[in-house]
């Protein structure tokens, strides 16, 4: 048994552990406040108020929407398949959940504040209790942890989370159900094409898939070295520049992937209020319609991540040498960006046809990308 | 029990995967309802991810879930759901002698199996199986190139097999759509027999 423990690596574990509750936390509160302020932008889009009553501007909307969430009656209808019915929101959320291991928050060896102390304290409480662990907290990597196929186990979760989308609509035995699950799985499975084909044009540039590497690649030219700027590859100079076309066609590719992939507007056709009442959550109540949202909203951040990292340089930013801790600040902003840009397409666009929809992803969007990962290839080895 | 004293945290890993794997594939023979044989085979195809990352290769794994369970799969139940394949009656009655053949046939599978493991012994201690990025591709583009660059164009045919199979060109095709959709515009009984028995 002692070769059982000695080959588990405490220290990384318990650290991983402390590191993922702070980022789960930090992930919920984005969501919640995502939510809170998709309704109070769309209010003001729509020249109204929005939720203003719980709180200081309705900032304690989203506590009291979980609170609702909560205490409601969770119904479950008699036709539907029991098992499946229960288990499809958490399909939907746990491999969605899942993805922030790989989030690159901040840069590597951040000195921690009260770090001298905190290492001494857990040293001696460790001497104290012979368990012979080397912890050093004076400096901390904000992320949970790094390998070298980093994106593609994002899209492999991402992948897996649409089950929980088809098994909603087919375990709830009602025709709006099947229809937006239907749907939804077609849509998500056209548009992970142009995804994930999008992304090698950076991964030509980055020549790694591991995220955290690909956004330290992008730290040079005073922390604006980004990937859609042409960026990477040091002492290429002005001739790298060539590398931001393909890389700002990938970049626009990827958003709209992106967006059509987690069923946000334009591209919500699996829960077209319209045609289908909601789509795959129709027969959804309380707590289980809770989960599906949470779902959404973490798949949201978890592309706007992606596109953070991958093309507009993470944490990277101005002055990030001198002042380390604007490194989560950026990235955060940056995050915050791509949510807004979220919650302004939904206030302006209408809703494409089905038809229109398959035929943009695959006689538009699928060539595009794969004509951009051939330009992508042809400047690499002009320029590199 | 000196194998015991040497077991380490990825070997409890490979146990739970493994038995994971084997339940979740007698669940797919088992289960009458095709959807839940294809939950089953998902399930069997994440574990094989998980073996996979238990021998150090993590893009295989990662690989593994995104084609085979993030989009194969994901077009197998798109197509249980959309044909509303109901749930398998019991054909036992023209199948009746089979049982006694499977029963030898069984038992010879299992014959098989442990002779083969007798004869693997013990596996390699350090799993240094090539199956990061750089080690795969390094294979993939020198030594085995021919074959891969065969195996695309084995795909492609496939692929452009497939769609001339299922297009129509020839004039009576275009005939039998146009019938077909005059048919369907004028007024008749909707059907509605067919969504109500999806769980019946």
């Amino acid at each position: 048994m002692s070769s059982l423990i000695n080959s588990i690596d405490f220290p990384f574990v318990l650290g991983a552990l402390i590191k993922v509750i702070i980022f789960w936390i930090t992930i919920m509160i984005i969501c919640a406040y995502a939510v809170y302020a998709e309704r109070r932008v769309l209010a003001v889009i729509q020249n109204r108020l929005g939720p203003n009553r719980v709180g200081w501007q309705g900032l304690l909307q989203p506590f009291a929407d979980l609170i609702k969430f909560i205490f409601k009656e969770d119904i479950i209808p008699l036709a539907v398949n029991r098992a499946l019915y229960v288990c499809a929101p958490i399909i939907a959320l746990v491999p969605a959940m899942m993805v922030l291991i790989v989030y690159p928050f901040g840069p590597d060896d951040l000195p921690l504040p009260g770090g001298e102390f905190l290492t001494q304290t857990v040293g001696n409480l460790v001497a104290k209790l012979g368990l012979g662990w080397n912890i050093d907290l004076r400096t901390v990597d904000l992320h949970v942890t790094h390998f070298n196929v980093g994106i593609l186990y994002v899209f492999a979760m991402t992948g897996l989370g649409i089950y929980g989308i088809v098994v909603a609509g087919w375990a709830s035995n009602s025709k709006y159900s099947l229809l937006g699950g239907l749907r939804s799985s077609a849509q998500m499975v056209s548009y992970e094409l142009g995804l994930s084909l999008s992304v090698v044009a950076v991964l030509l540039m980055a020549g790694t898939l591991d995220l955290t590497e690909i956004v330290k690649q992008q730290s040079g030219w005073g922390g604006m070295r980004w990937n859609i700027f042409g960026g990477v590859s040091a002492g290429q100079g002005l001739k790298s520049l060539a590398m931001a076309i393909p890389a700002i066609i990938a970049f626009f590719i990827y958003l709209i992937s992106a967006i059509a992939e987690t069923n946000r507007v334009p591209f919500d056709l699996p829960e077209a209020e319209t045609e289908l009442v909601a789509g795959f959550h129709t027969e959804y109540s309380a707590l289980k319609f809770a989960l599906f949202f949470i779902a959404e909203y973490v798949n949201m951040t978890t592309v706007s991540v992606l596109a953070t990292s991958l093309f507009l340089g993470g944490w990277n930013g101005p002055f990030i040498g001198t002042l380390p801790w604007l490194g989560p600040i950026y990235f955060l902003g940056k995050v915050f960006f791509f949510l807004f840009l979220y919650i302004w397409l939904r206030g302006t666009l209408p809703r494409l046809r089905y038809d229109q929809l398959m035929s943009f992803g695959w006689k538009f969007l699928l060539p595009a990308a794969l004509f951009n990962i051939a330009l992508a290839a042809i400047i690499a080895v002009l320029v590199y | 029990m000196e194998q015991f004293a040497q077991i380490q945290v990825s070997h409890l890993f490979f146990l739970a995967f493994a038995s994971l794997a084997v339940v979740a594939a007698f669940n797919i023979i088992l289960q009458r309802n095709p959807i839940y044989s294809a939950i089953g085979l998902i399930v069997v195809l994440c574990c094989l991810a998980g073996l996979f990352l238990t021998l150090a290769a993590q893009f295989i794994a990662a690989i593994q879930i995104i084609v085979y369970a993030g989009a194969i799969m994901v077009l197998f139940v798109f197509v249980i759901m959309l044909l509303n394949v109901r749930e398998e009656e019991s054909k036992i009655d023209r199948q009746k002698y089979l049982k006694f053949l499977a029963v030898p046939l069984f038992l010879a599978l299992i014959a098989e199996v442990m002779a083969v493991l007798k004869t693997l012994g013990n596996p390699p201690a350090s799993p240094n199986i090539p199956g990061t990025v750089e080690s795969l591709a390094e294979g993939m583009f020198s030594i085995y190139v021919l074959p891969f660059e065969a195996t695309s164009v084995l795909i492609l045919m496939a692929i452009v097999g497939s769609m001339l199979l299922a297009r129509r060109e020839s004039k009576e095709d275009a005939d039998d759509i146009e019938t077909a959709l005059n048919a369907a515009n004028e007024p008749t009984a909707i059907e509605e027999s067919s969504e109500e028995e999806v769980h019946a």
